[in-house]
């Protein structure tokens, strides 16, 4: 078990490397001179600017690791959760709502209220795709892409009848007990976004750590993924499980929205007609992460990391798209895993049994 | 009665670029593989083309450059889809990760090298693709003010590209081939056929009609191409499951969306829907919400491709 964790990681890593020599190449092809100092710049990322670089890193980490947990859950109960950008938007807009207008409750546990609300928006939205799922067989995907739209739509609404500023074309801010905690880490790392939202991130990785590898309820989901004949053969309740692996995602997704939109950065919802990327993002998490909680709290991270690098990367009049290419290719470079595992577990092979014959 | 003619030559604006990568989309999926990258394809397809029309529409104009630049759309388009092809058909990997990938790389490299080599973001293009009528069919009555007025040469060339379509997944050796890859990939192994080859040709075509798609879908929308096509591929996506993966219904479903899309941005054109005062935000929301409605009726039996989404490994026949 630990050598396949190990296998699993050796192939990301050369992945990892193999998108960045793709960067390198495109560096190269646009800008020769200045290629390597940008890929020096890359690879500094969130440690560029100290402490508040990488506080800033986390800040970009918390809702793409969110919206990934959202998709990487679904994978794994055999989902394709492609609506966490719904989802995500939902759970925003209650938590920015609660937050506004909840002024009555007292600022300790305003931001939890909110949260927790965030995370009721988004369930809500990914129970419909769910339900639909399990009591008429509407393939997920394009009901989780048509929730998108609507929720996007319902949202821009909202906001307009409710909370908007038109002033400044965005949501009036929430009150300042709605704001998740700082907690001292805005001190600690000298960055303003900061806040124990990261933290809260990793407590639900290690939820759906613990509810999918080692409880019965994650059990049933994870089998319904695989086969859902077999499950019911074995009295699982399939229609069950399908809709509450979406809800969960939903919840995620939401959440993920609230902590964005929560952190006191100076970023407000807008009325928009895009879909949020984060939800987007969040399947680049999750494949980075192979849907495993722990990796996906890492491959967020990561994309959290080159991102700081990639805004940095503008000083040599580089577009910081570059980024999102980077991470496409080692996404892509990802697909070669079953290939990279082959011949790194060949490798092993060959060396002990030549330690052996020595 | 204008009113009327107006939605009509509006629909086929929404409708055409649907029809034409969902039906892309069942190529590729009839014959196994599954392509959630046609956003990103279109994205490409829209990008080189469009580019190729900023470079040259100094040298041409009209139907000419647009018919070179749909050419150059469905190269870009098709080219850019072996990547996927490799990746699920050769490495066997699990399809929706090359499809992200793509997805992601578009926009991306669309908005890198814009700036790169023209300094901004939008690659502007002069839209001399426009014909106010046809001559002759246009003076039809009812059908010429449908067909033949305020339209594009694309809308044609869509209709053209259904009825091919049509066609050879259905009365051709190569289409049964197909289909029999997307069903039972061994069973079509033993008799002879070459799955990979196949698959791969699914996987090019849905390439080739994305990136015409992508073109399709900016020339009568815009005049500048912004490494986006509106989240078109995923729609094109949606309209290829609610068509059941039959290219007649797709064609249904395509239309569909397109008239309700229509009566969702040209509604304050429609005196009696104007005085009711309902937000524009419901009426954005309409096509998707009767999408999703129609779905809940008629997913009951899918018919999807069997093998749909499986790698196929010859040794496991």
């Amino acid at each position: 078990m630990k050598k396949q964790g190990l296998l699993n990681f050796s192939a990301s890593a050369l992945a990892v490397i193999c998108g960045l020599v793709f960067g390198l190449v495109i560096l190269l092809c646009t800008n020769p001179a200045q290629a390597l100092p940008g890929l020096g710049i890359i690879l500094k990322g969130g440690f560029a600017d100290g402490m508040s670089g990488f506080g800033y890193m986390l800040y970009i980490a918390t809702p793409i690791i969110m919206t990934g947990l959202s998709v990487g859950f679904a994978f794994r109960t055999g989902l394709f959760n492609i609506g966490a950008s719904g989802q995500f938007t939902m759970g925003a807009f209650v938590a920015v709502y609660i937050g506004i207008n909840w002024t009555w409750l007292p600022p300790q546990i305003h931001w939890i209220v909110a949260l927790l609300g965030a995370a009721v928006g988004g369930a809500v939205w990914g129970l419909v795709p769910g339900i639909l799922k399990a009591f008429r067989n509407v393939n997920e995907v394009i009901s989780c892409i048509m929730m998108n739209y609507i929720g996007m739509y319902l949202v821009n609404h909202m906001i307009q009848s409710l909370i908007y500023d038109p002033l400044r074309s965005q949501t009036q801010p929430v009150s300042a007990g709605a704001n998740i905690p700082k907690a001292g880490l805005d001190q600690l790392f000298s960055s303003n976004n900061l806040n124990i939202g990261i933290l809260i991130a990793v407590v639900f990785v290690v939820l759906i750590y613990i509810l999918i590898e080692k409880t019965t309820f994650g059990f049933e989901l994870k089998a319904c993924g695989m086969n859902r004949n077999a499950s019911k053969y074995a009295g699982i309740s399939v229609k069950k499980s399908l809709a509450m692996s979406m809800v969960i995602a939903g919840a995620l997704a939401g959440i993920g929205g609230a902590l964005m939109y929560l952190a006191g950065s100076g970023k407000y919802m807008q009325v928009l007609d895009v879909l949020s990327p984060e939800g987007f993002n969040g399947i680049s998490v999750a494949l980075l992460g192979l849907s495993n909680p722990i990796g996906i709290l890492f491959a967020g991270i990561f994309i959290g990391y080159i991102t700081v690098g990639g805004n940095n990367l503008q000083l040599l009049n580089f577009g910081p798209e570059i980024i999102d290419i980077i991470i496409a290719a080692i996404i892509y470079c990802g697909a070669f895993s079953l290939l990279f595992k082959h011949l790194i577990g060949k490798l092993i092979k060959r060396t002990k049994k030549e330690e052996e014959s020595v | 009665m204008n009113t009327l003619y107006f939605l009509a030559q509006q629909t086929m604006f929404f409708a055409i670029p649907l029809l034409i990568v969902a039906l892309g989309g069942m190529y590729t999926e009839r014959s196994g593989v599954i392509n959630i990258a046609l956003e990103g394809i279109m994205v490409m397809g829209a990008f080189v083309s469009i580019f190729f029309l900023n470079i040259f529409q100094g040298v041409l104009s009209g139907q000419v450059l647009l018919l070179l630049a749909v050419l150059v759309a469905s190269l870009a388009g098709g080219l850019f889809s072996l990547l996927h092809a490799f990746a699920s058909i050769n490495l066997k990997a699990d399809q929706t990760i090359s499809g992200t990938a793509l997805n992601m790389f578009a926009p991306a490299f669309a908005i890198f090298i814009a700036r790169m080599v023209t300094g901004l973001q939008q690659i502007p293009f002069q839209d001399t693709f426009h014909i106010a009528k046809v001559p002759v069919l246009g003076s039809i009555p009812l059908i010429g003010p449908i067909l033949f007025q305020n339209c594009y040469i694309t809308t044609y060339l869509g209709i053209g590209i259904f009825i091919a379509a049509k066609i050879v997944i259905n009365k051709t050796k190569f289409g049964l081939r197909l289909r029999a890859c997307g069903e039972h990939p061994q069973a079509a192994d033993t008799v002879g056929i070459n799955v990979y080859k196949i698959r791969y040709a699914g996987v090019f075509i849905s390439g080739v009609l994305a990136g015409i798609g992508g073109l399709v879908f900016v020339i009568p929308t815009s005049t500048n191409f912004n490494a986006s096509v509106a989240g078109y591929g995923f729609l094109a996506l949606a309209v290829l499951i609610f068509g059941q993966w039959r290219t007649g219904r797709i064609f249904v479903a395509a239309f569909f969306f397109g008239i309700m899309k229509t009566f969702a941005s040209a509604y304050s054109g429609i005196p009696i829907l104007k005085d009711m005062a309902i937000p524009n935000e419901v009426y954005k929301m309409i096509p998707y919400v009767a999408t999703l409605i129609v779905l809940v009726f008629l997913s009951k039996n899918s018919q999807a491709p069997r093998a749909e989404g499986i790698p196929y490994d010859k040794g496991s026949r």
